[in-house]
């Protein structure tokens, strides 16, 4: 049981983040350096990641294994708002990778976090299902009357970064509801009871045949940038940094960037 | 028949049996005597509409109320009959008034004119001042006189009333007896009176019906079944003893040992000898001379209760027989369980009729 | 018996002080109006008072026919009705899409012969909350039919009452402290209802973010504004309780 109810993890979290103003303390930055200098690494790591990095990550902790043959990736795959909460709560984990800044700052100014390097960077993608019964084409027809339109809410990374689209498009849109995170937008696309949903496009490419990609012109696109760091707490700093390094190396990227990621 | 209530009818309820036929005439009192689990609340129930029939016809004043045959059945709440319960079930949210008012209200009756006529019948049965009461506010004569007045209040043509004071204490009983009998004497149609209690159903009712298990024992006048009761029950419900056996002339044989000489009219066969508890005489030893008393034989005293005047003897022997004698007779005889004693009974004091009816 | 029940009060209790300890009181007014509470809190108490008028008008008769008849399959029937008591909600308000929703094998009619869409509208709310709070009240009102004396029904039938008058003025009245209970339940448990509010009726202010959906959705993004929804949301309830207690359930209709 790693997971704890949200509501206390958040009373707890904001209870460190107010002890931690106090004293900000900023080791020495080491991450990617030292994942070369330190050959034969054992051990277990424990990863945590945003639930859209699970299909690449998944991927990517398997080359890993296969690369150090003694260490094993453990994966908890949770919203990035949650899982920053539960390691400033002092979870034992060795790695975060967030869905935005936001969720690696909570980290990192509360002391668990040196510093974080950008990795991926995810844009967003017009997802309808599969018929299309509203023939959408692009953002402007999200503006029009009559559309069922799902979004997540603003306070989460898709709500912003679609908020952002539409601000570059100049457009005002009024969706019929505003989900709590990405996956719960694209149920309600998948379920046919939204005519759309703006996601991110590795959640359409995740999806597959349940829900079609509508492309946003790059013009009025917007994305949010993925962070990783090695956690300070880590139990096995060695594979940790090895991982990330791993991570931001070439053959992290094309899982990533098969997946329907950009570089940062 | 046309007027009153015609029964002929079997009911089914779980695995038991009733099977009756009688009838009773308007303004008739019938008290319906039995012990329990012989079925008089299956009676009351089928009349009611609460259990149908499985077989034969409940017919009022020429209305079939259920007909096993045609296939009539008329909805308890189709039905002009009204039931007073055991517990009254008076309803405990609605204050008398409204329980009172409730039959009228039920059948369509605006909500003034019905508690108008309900207040009416309160003032009838003296209840007015209790008016606003909830039932849990009464005593328990109180409540079966609402609950009467509620039976009555739906202006029934059949009665029907289930151990109406077996809810009550003795002194209350006497009271509220009086007063009922009153009741019923005003109501004009047929009532049925369901007791376990002789004496209720000797002052209440015009004729006694009795039941066990399921079926007629007795019929008759209270003065009828008193005297020559037709069955044990009746008649330690009565206080006699009673002896079935079969006559011969003057000796009549008891098959569990034992007879009597009873005066003789020239009768054979099946008979019921009934002797009055306070004609039996006790001595403790055997009379030495000729005697008038033509019946003696030995027994042993086995329990002795206090009535209010005199102390009732039981007594084993062939026959066991019930003798009423007077305390100063217990003092004098060392009457006490196990005590041996003769026991006599003067054959003019054996009243000797047929097992049939009398 | 006591340390038990002590230990009980303590376990019930206890998260709440926490609650009511870490409440930001300073800044609460501040928090409340830039939240826009009454708007949510409007929509919970319209949308669980709805429900629970509705979960009387369906739940009663129910119980009623699981309590007082005998058919085959009413034991299947009364596991049924039950069902959404342990049922996770968020799977009951996937079920309430499927059945209602647009593409519903119900809600398909709906939308092509009325034109009527529920899901993301108040009336989802409704069904929503309905579904997972109806079963209280009628497991609380057939418990109550059927420890009721069957005699008193008897005895309104004998005196002239059909069926319906005997249910309307002796058999309810009789069980109206269990109604109330079953009612006060289950407006209790629509009002704290989310799982199945935001799997079928979506998220929007205004329209369908009950005060669970509001608390929910501040833990995202201000801890602080979460806790001051949540001890809104338990002042008015206990309000609300506290007031029908001493109404209805301490009165006895008996005396």
């Amino acid at each position: 049981m790693r997971r704890t109810a949200p509501a206390f993890a958040l009373i707890a979290a904001a209870v460190l983040a107010l002890a931690a103003c106090g004293s900000s303390s900023t080791p020495a930055a080491t991450t990617g350096a030292g994942a070369s200098s330190a050959p034969s690494i054992t051990g277990t790591i424990t990863v945590f990641a945003a639930s859209s990095l699970k299909e690449a990550f998944t991927a990517i902790g398997q080359q890993f294994e296969a690369a150090h043959p003694g260490v094993k990736v453990v994966f908890n795959f949770a919203a990035s708002s949650d899982l920053a909460t539960q390691i400033t709560q002092g979870a034992p984990a060795d790695v975060f990778a967030s869905a935005s800044g936001k969720n690696m700052t909570q980290v990192t100014t509360a002391g668990y976090a040196a510093a974080s390097t950008p990795f991926v960077k995810n844009t967003m993608e017009i997802a309808a299902p599969p018929a299309n019964p509203f023939k959408v084409t692009g953002v402007a027809d999200l503006a029009k009357t009559g559309i069922k339109l799902a979004l997540c809410q603003p306070q989460v990374p898709c709500g912003s970064t679609a908020a952002a689209v539409f601000t570059n498009a100049k457009l005002t849109v009024h969706p019929v509801t505003l989900e709590a995170d990405v996956k719960s937008v694209l149920a309600k696309v998948e379920l046919g009871e939204a005519d759309a949903g703006v996601v991110y496009v590795t959640d359409v490419r995740a999806a597959g045949s349940k829900v079609v990609g509508i492309p946003i012109a790059d013009g009025v696109n917007a994305s949010t940038t993925y962070p990783i760091a090695a956690l300070t707490k880590s139990t096995n700093s060695a594979a940790a940094q090895a991982f990330v390094a791993y991570v931001l190396s070439a053959g992290g990227s094309t899982v990533l960037t098969a997946d329907g990621f950009a570089k940062p | 028949m046309t007027g009153g209530l015609a029964v002929d009818a079997t009911v089914r309820r779980g695995g038991f049996l009733l099977g009756l036929a009688f009838a009773v005439a308007p303004g008739e009192v019938l008290g319906v005597l039995g012990p329990n689990g012989a079925g008089k609340t299956t009676l009351l129930r089928a009349l009611a509409g609460l259990t149908p029939v499985s077989s034969g016809h409940l017919t009022l004043d020429g209305v079939a109320l259920d007909d096993a045959s045609t296939g009539a059945f008329l909805e308890p709440s189709q039905r002009p009959v009204g039931l007073v319960f055991q517990n009254y079930r008076l309803f405990p949210h609605l204050s008398v008034l409204e329980n009172v008012a409730f039959a009228q209200r039920s059948r369509g009756r605006g909500r003034a004119p019905a508690r108008a006529a309900a207040a009416t019948w309160l003032e009838t049965f003296g209840l007015t001042e209790l008016a606003e009461r909830k039932p849990a506010a009464l005593s328990g004569g109180q409540a079966q006189r609402v609950a009467l007045a509620r039976a009555l209040a739906g202006e029934p043509g059949l009665l029907l009333l289930d151990e109406p004071l077996s809810a009550l204490d003795a002194r209350t009983r006497l009271e509220v007896q009086s007063e009922l009998r009153r009741h019923l004497a005003d109501f004009a149609g047929p009532s049925l009176l369901v007791t376990h209690d002789p004496l209720e159903a000797l002052v209440l009712a015009d004729r006694l019906l009795v039941i066990e298990e399921g079926a007629v024992v007795q019929q008759g006048t209270p003065a009828e079944v008193a005297r020559r009761p037709a069955t044990d029950y009746v008649a330690r419900l009565v206080g006699l003893n009673l002896y079935a056996g079969s006559v011969d002339g003057e000796r009549v044989s008891l098959p569990g040992g034992g007879g009597f000489v009873v005066p003789d009219h020239g009768r054979r066969g099946e008979v019921l000898v009934a002797v009055r508890p306070s004609s039996v005489v006790v001595s403790n030893q055997a009379p030495a001379g000729p005697t008038s008393a033509r019946n003696t034989w030995p027994g042993t005293v086995t329990g002795l209760t206090m009535l209010t005047d005199r102390v009732r003897l039981d007594i084993e022997g062939a026959p066991p027989v019930l003798a009423d004698v007077t305390p100063a007779s217990v003092a004098e005889l060392s009457l006490a369980p196990g005590a041996a004693v003769w026991v006599s009974v003067k054959a003019t004091d054996l009243d000797v009729y047929g097992s049939g009816q009398p | 018996m006591l340390a038990p029940a002590l230990v009980g009060v303590a376990f019930l209790v206890l998260p709440l002080v926490g609650l009511l300890l870490r409440t930001p009181w300073s800044s609460m007014a501040r928090i409340l109006v830039a939240a826009d509470v009454t708007q949510a809190l409007r929509l919970s108490l319209w949308t669980a008072s709805v429900a629970t008028v509705v979960s009387v008008l369906l739940g009663v008769p129910l119980a009623w026919l699981l309590a007082r008849s005998q058919f085959p399959g009413i034991a299947l029937l009364r596991a049924l009705v039950t069902l959404p008591l342990v049922l996770p909600p968020v799977v009951g308000g996937v079920a309430l899409l499927l059945a209602f929703g647009r593409k519903g094998f119900v809600g398909q009619y709906l939308d092509q012969w009325f034109g009527i869409t529920l899901p993301f509208s108040t009336a989802a709310v409704i069904i929503a909350e309905t579904f997972v709070a109806m079963p209280f009240l009628i497991v609380t009102v057939e418990g109550a039919l059927r420890s009721a004396d069957q005699g008193y029904d008897e005895a309104a039938a004998t005196l002239g009452a059909s069926r319906m008058t005997v249910f309307r003025r002796v058999t309810l009245p009789l069980i109206a402290p269990s109604l109330v209970a079953g009612g006060v339940l289950c407006w209790a448990r629509a009002l704290g209802e989310f799982g199945a509010t935001i799997a079928f009726a979506g998220n929007f202010p205004g329209r369908t973010q009950t005060m669970p959906l509001a608390v929910y959705l501040a833990l995202e993004s201000d801890p602080d504004a979460a806790i001051a929804l949540s001890v809104v949301l338990l002042v008015v309830s206990v309000i609300v309780l506290v007031g029908l207690r001493d109404r209805w359930l301490r009165a006895s209709p008996f005396r």
